[in-house]
């Protein structure tokens, strides 16, 4: 039993690269997802995801196939985006989410636009978007490196961006820091999604985001406690999902987004606030 | 009123658009769906085909999603070219949306297509259970063609003798029980030729339920079915454009010429690679027909198709069998990241030995600008690599 959860990574180095970039993902995105939730943006991530196109494909038809040029590229266009959006937003004719959309649409076309033009037939979505399993340094100092830097940011800026979450009028009335905090909140949502889309691929960074995050709302209603689950949760579905790839031959990325899936699923049905077999126990008290 | 002629001298305009390009300019126009096949057609046709490529340089047949442009393109043309065996997936839509109403020419028809199951070794199996009938059908074959002589085989011969020997004065019973003998032979041989046909029409059968997948479709990576690819591409020529069927058939002799002498240059080439180093490692299973037309073994994390995703099991099992077989380099392909690739050089110590020109050529500047090039390149590499020296 032992063995076959430590062997893997002892025996191959592809696996530890994946351990550390997932558990660095796992620290890092989750609590930016319960952020997220917290504000009604679930789907920004998605969207955001669509918005990186652009600057990617940018990055890519400049330096070939250059981590730090994508992401750069990607975090450029990402942050247009979103800043855009919010800018929009707070001129209160349309809500954030609205604009949103109407900015990763464009940015999504623009990028399909340049692919095509462009005309090499590569299809760029496949090359610029990697995979847990193929890691390399660069891709893991990347990761590594933004967490880091999400993490202390996250730090600093935590009390203003909770009373921005619950009560954005009275932190408007109260401080100047809400547009700021504000736009950091989104360069760090970009930054993830950046970090995550190019080193790990699509799916791994949206789905670690929010999977966790909404599951995260079954069992604590306090903003702390969230965020610890929601790392909690991510970190183990990296782990099963890496070694159920490893030991039954499944593709890792899909493989720890429904690991975290199945924890969102048993939450809905178990957790400590509002799960569906909670509110059934004190009528049926033989069946639980 | 002025709407009506309006659209109908649109409608007239696009009847026109399609059916006149030939009298536009003088050159049959062909469409070829990727630049492997679009260098073999332009080879054959020479100046009188002008060649329109669908996948670029560098691009990936796979994984391409045709725009309008394309489907104009193929409107316009007279002759479309395709690999076959499920390598466009996206060309039968196209094929359909773009009203293309000219010659379609599958250059794959007539190549032994491998299969590709799960694993390798069944499509080992199909092979062998073929070469295996071919066998048994000559042997058939030959032993039915002595006994049409007067003379038996050898071995009935030897038979005949030892019962002449025996019953020698029984010579009207040896007759006829000779003849029945050869009845019977006859009537085996109608009966093996029968199940021999049938057996291959089960196969082509086979094929074709395939098609969806299954089938690796990169035959041309076998200078003999490119042989068989110009072969098609010829007939394919000849039936657009009746006139020019003498420099087609000039041009694909001479063009035939040439790849078999680099067929036997390659074979050359990749022979002085030692037995134990006679395995690839390539980033998707582009070299099936490569391995086994030059007797390598192909190693790939990615399936034939570059769309999926290798699982954390495959890439293990690959990374075993390398170190288990010190197997010295992996190739990188001009077509897939080379994300994995790099990862299992980490992960064994293998080199990476350079890059191979799997489903598309270079652009005109690069190292493998023609079919032929491709050959060379990748030879070159492959043995750079591997052969003893290095």
């Amino acid at each position: 039993m032992i063995d076959a959860l430590v062997q893997p990574f002892a025996e191959f180095s592809f696996m530890r690269r994946a351990l550390v970039g997932c558990i660095a993902i796992s620290l890092t995105a989750p609590p930016i997802g319960v952020f997220l939730t917290l504000r009604r943006m679930s789907l920004m991530g998605d969207a955001m995801g669509h918005a990186i196109l652009p600057g990617a494909a940018i990055g890519f038809l400049v330096a070939g196939l250059s981590l730090p040029a994508m992401s750069l590229g990607g975090f450029i266009a990402g942050l247009a985006v979103a800043v855009a959006a919010g800018v929009v937003a707070r001129s209160h004719v349309i809500r954030e989410d609205a604009s949103l959309a109407g900015f990763y649409l464009i940015s999504l076309a623009f990028g399909v636009f340049l692919v095509s033009v462009h005309g090499s037939n590569v299809d760029l979505l496949h090359v610029l978007f990697g995979s847990v399993l193929a890691l390399n340094d660069e891709a893991i100092y990347l990761v590594c490196g933004i967490a880091t830097v999400s993490l202390l940011t996250l730090a600093i800026i935590y009390r203003p961006l909770v009373l921005e979450c619950f009560d954005p009028h009275f932190l408007r009335s109260v401080s100047r820091l809400s547009s700021p905090t504000h736009l950091i909140f989104l360069i760090l949502v970009v930054l993830n999604l950046v970090a995550g889309f190019q080193a790990l691929g699509t799916l791994m960074a949206v789905g670690v985001m929010l999977l966790p995050a909404v599951a995260a709302r079954f069992w604590s209603n306090s903003v702390g406690g969230m965020i610890a689950v929601a790392v909690g949760s991510a970190v183990l579905s990296s782990l099963i999902g890496l070694l159920a790839s490893y030991h039954y031959s499944v593709p890792t990325g899909p493989t720890v987004i429904l690991a975290c899936g199945a924890f969102y699923l048993f939450s809905m049905l178990a957790g400590r606030r509002g799960g569906a077999l909670w509110g059934l126990m004190p009528r049926k008290h033989l069946e639980a | 009123m002025r709407y009506r002629f309006l659209s109908f001298a649109a409608a007239a305009l696009f009847a026109l658009g399609i059916t006149q390009p030939a009298h536009a300019d003088d050159k049959v126009k062909a469409v070829a769906t990727f630049s492997i096949l679009g260098d073999m057609v332009r080879n054959v046709g020479g100046d009188r085909v002008e060649v329109v490529e669908l996948v670029g340089p560098d691009g990936d047949g796979h994984t391409y999603s045709p725009t309008p442009a394309d489907a104009k393109t193929l409107a316009g043309a007279q002759v479309f070219f395709v690999n076959g065996l499920g390598f466009e997936g996206w060309m039968e839509r196209l094929e359909k949306s773009s009203g293309f109403k000219g010659q379609k020419v599958v250059a794959s028809t007539g190549v032994t297509p491998r299969e590709m199951e799960e694993d390798d070794e069944h499509g080992d199996h199909a092979k062998d259970d073929h070469d295996d009938h071919d066998h048994d059908k000559h042997a058939k074959d030959d032993h039915d063609d002595h006994d049409h002589g007067d003379h038996a085989k050898d071995d009935h011969d030897d038979h005949d003798h030892d019962k002449h020997a025996k019953d020698d004065h029984d010579d009207h019973d040896h007759d006829k029980h000779a003849k029945d003998d050869h009845d019977d032979h006859d009537h085996d041989k109608h009966a093996k030729d029968e199940h021999d046909e049938h057996d291959h029409d089960d196969e082509k059968h086979a094929g074709g339920h395939h098609h969806h997948g299954g089938l690796d479709p990169h035959a041309w990576q076998s200078l003999d079915n490119g042989v068989i690819y110009v072969t098609n591409i010829r007939d394919g020529l000849v039936a657009a454009d009746p006139e020019g069927k003498d420099t087609y058939e000039a041009n694909a002799k001479a063009y035939i010429e040439t790849l078999e002498a680099e067929n036997a240059a390659v074979k050359k080439a990749l022979d002085a690679i030692p037995e134990k180093h006679r395995r690839i490692i390539t980033s998707h299973d582009a070299f099936g027909y490569f391995g086994a037309a030059y007797d390598l073994e192909v190693l790939a994390p990615e399936d034939v198709s570059t769309e999926s995703e290798p699982s954390a099991k495959d890439l293990a099992e690959i990374i075993r069998q390398i170190r288990e077989e010190k197997i010295p380099a992996v190739f990188m392909e001009n077509i897939t990241n080379p994300a994995f690739l790099e990862q299992i050089s980490r992960d064994t110590g293998a080199k990476i030995g350079g890059t191979l020109y799997s489903d598309a050529l270079s652009g005109p500047d690069g190292p493998a600008p023609t079919y032929i090039d491709m050959f060379k390149h990748n030879v070159g590499t492959l043995t750079a690599a591997l052969a003893p020296g290095s």
